[in-house]
């Protein structure tokens, strides 16, 4: 718990980091951008867990242990992500959306 | 927790011996029999397959987050079946493109771990074992689809999937937190009867239902199926197209039914929209494919859409009909991707639907098998897709959805227009260069003989279903 400092307010922030997430998602156009923008959705659902813990339900440990497991995964999503972008590099030399595209509708 | 109580992770138990062997055998294995890995991997993976069938007992573990009962491991074994079935089909490519540089347990090993991931996922009774198995799920067959690494189109479906797959799983991420605030824990067995029926919980359906709709691939986030099937390669595919799907309609059906029934009243006419939405898109999409793949992405997409017309009556008859469905889904499809893999691997990459012109004359076996999934794909009375359907509808009309029922049957005759359009093209057009004559490995043969003779025997062989009707009775709808 943060003196002075309602769940109100956090949860305002960390909807506020998920919707720039999703919002980086749909606009960039450099695969590690939306790999950053991923990166802050994921965070916004661990912040959530953590705060609504404290504030809400403080007698178990749930949702603080669920945001330990959160890092733990979105760092090996990351890792393998990052395998996969430096791969197409070579093949294409280039990180933009727009030449990765070869299949379309 | 002693031994006996550990039995009932058995099947995880020992799938993962499985992979810690096929680890030490990759390693300890020269070079230059390499090809002895698939037999060490196709002979592990029949053992465990087999001993799947040994009933297990019912019980909880790790203070209930890990369920055992006959629904789960009968479902188990359906997917193991489908796995083993992949892999007879799969072992001629993995020797083609992994033998040279050195990568063939590697798909084994990846392959295993994916799926020990959908096993935890569908015994999952809480959300932090839900999000970890479906990542354990996930992963690996992101890594999968870029086995090919010298070939871009590989690449981009990997890239494609995992980008998608982790934006999805962070907004599941999202839904779950909500719903952790409204009901205040994180197991099933707690939640049932305490989420409540407030916006906050409402939220926290629609965001945990997308999350698990991209992996099911349902309409509005059907964009990455086509991708990802058409450039991952074709073992990858099958897998992703069978086993993934099936193990997430599972646990979406679980965590619908059981936990989340206090929302019954909003998820029902939000999967009646999607299910209409899906059976369109998928159908009308797969109209104008002219490579097999995309066009096998769609009509799977389509059948995702029947899936959930059958879940939205949220009874026994639901459970049954879907799972029926699926088990019988599971083989159509890996004989129709099994057909366009050995095809592909003989001819060196000829995946549209002109190639088969006249395949039949060429090879009269080959394209019988194809015109068998794709007609149960279909649903073709005597082949057993038919029945499968036949309980969806089924199920859907037993609660009035008749007005579904109807547009299924309008999307089943276009569906049916799509499929004969492949079946046309090997049996009734003539080509001036037909694909040749070729003769697979006795693997592949032996796989697909099983999954014609399972489409012809699931759906006349009535003790399957009562099977299948008798284990979802445990469910505490």
């Amino acid at each position: 718990m943060i003196f002075g400092v309602s769940i109100y307010e956090i949860l305002t922030v960390s909807t506020i980091i998920f919707f720039i997430g999703i919002y980086g998602f749909v606009t960039r156009k450099n695969l590690i951008a939306m790999l950053m923008s991923v990166e802050l959705i994921l965070n916004a659902g661990a912040l959530n867990f953590v705060v609504i813990n404290k504030y809400l339900f403080p007698d178990a440990l749930g949702g603080v242990i669920f945001s330990l497991f959160i890092i733990a995964v979105a760092a090996a999503e990351t890792a393998l992500a990052l395998a996969i972008i430096i791969n197409l590099y070579r093949l294409i030399m280039s990180l933009k959306t727009d030449d990765l595209e070869t299949m379309k509708f | 927790m002693n031994l006996n109580n550990m039995l009932l992770m058995r099947h995880e138990l020992i799938l993962t011996t499985v992979i810690l062997i096929l680890i030490i055998a990759d390693i300890f294995t020269a070079d230059k029999n390499k090809k002895s890995v698939n037999y060490i991997a196709l002979g592990l993976f029949a053992l465990h397959t087999v001993i799947g069938f040994i009933p297990l007992k019912t019980g909880t573990l790790f203070g209930g987050m890990f369920v055992t009962d006959p629904m789960v491991y009968g479902f188990k074994n359906i997917l193991n079946t489908g796995v083993l079935l992949i892999i007879l089909l799969a072992i001629s490519w993995v020797n083609k493109k992994g033998l040279q540089n050195n990568k063939v347990g590697e798909f084994y090993i990846l392959m295993f771990s994916s799926l020990l991931g959908m096993f935890f996922l569908i015994s999952s009774r809480n959300f932090l074992m839900l999000y970890l198995s479906l990542e354990l799920s996930t992963l690996p067959v992101t890594a999968l689809a870029a086995y090919d690494i010298f070939n871009r189109k590989s690449s981009e479906a990997g890239i494609k999937l995992i980008l998608s797959a982790a934006f999805s799983s962070g907004i599941f991420l999202f839904g779950i937190s909500l719903l952790y605030a409204a009901g205040g824990s994180l197991y099933f067995s707690e939640l049932e009867g305490h989420i409540g029926h407030s916006y906050l919980s409402i939220a926290g359906l629609i965001m945990f239902f997308a999350g698990l709709a991209f992996k099911i691939s349902l309409v509005p986030f059907h964009f990455w199926t086509a991708d990802v099937y058409e450039g991952a390669p074709t073992p990858v595919s099958n897998y992703l197209s069978v086993i993934s799907k099936a193990a997430a309609v599972f646990i979406l059906m679980i965590s619908l039914f059981v936990t989340l029934k206090e929302l019954k009243d909003i998820w029902i006419p939000v999967l009646y929209g999607i299910s209409v939405l899906t059976m369109f898109t998928g159908n009308l999409f797969a109209l104008r494919q002219k490579n097999l793949k995309r066009f096998l992405a769609f009509s799977s997409v389509a059948q995702a859409g029947f899936i959930m017309m059958g879940m939205l009556s949220a009874d026994h008859l639901a459970a049954s009909s879907v799972l029926y469905f699926i088990s019988i889904y599971i083989f159509s499809n890996i004989g129709a991707f099994g057909v366009v893999q050995l095809v592909a691997l003989a001819a060196g990459g000829k995946e549209n639907i002109d190639d088969y012109n006249g395949l039949y004359r060429t090879n009269p076996m080959l394209s019988l098998v194809l015109m068998i999934s794709l007609f149960s794909l279909a649903g073709i009375p005597p082949i057993a897709g038919f029945f499968g359907k036949f309980f969806l509808y089924t199920s859907a009309a037993s609660k009035g959805f008749y007005v579904l029922v109807f547009i299924a049957v309008v999307n089943v005759t276009i569906s049916l227009y799509y499929y004969l359009l492949v079946v046309r093209a090997a049996f009734l057009r003539k080509s001036e260069n037909p694909i040749p004559y070729f003769k697979s490995d006795i693997f592949a043969r032996i796989g697909l003989i099983i999954v014609v003779i399972a489409l012809f025997l699931l759906g006349l062989y009535s003790p399957f279903y009562d099977y299948i009707d008798s284990v979802t009775k445990i469910l505490n709808i």
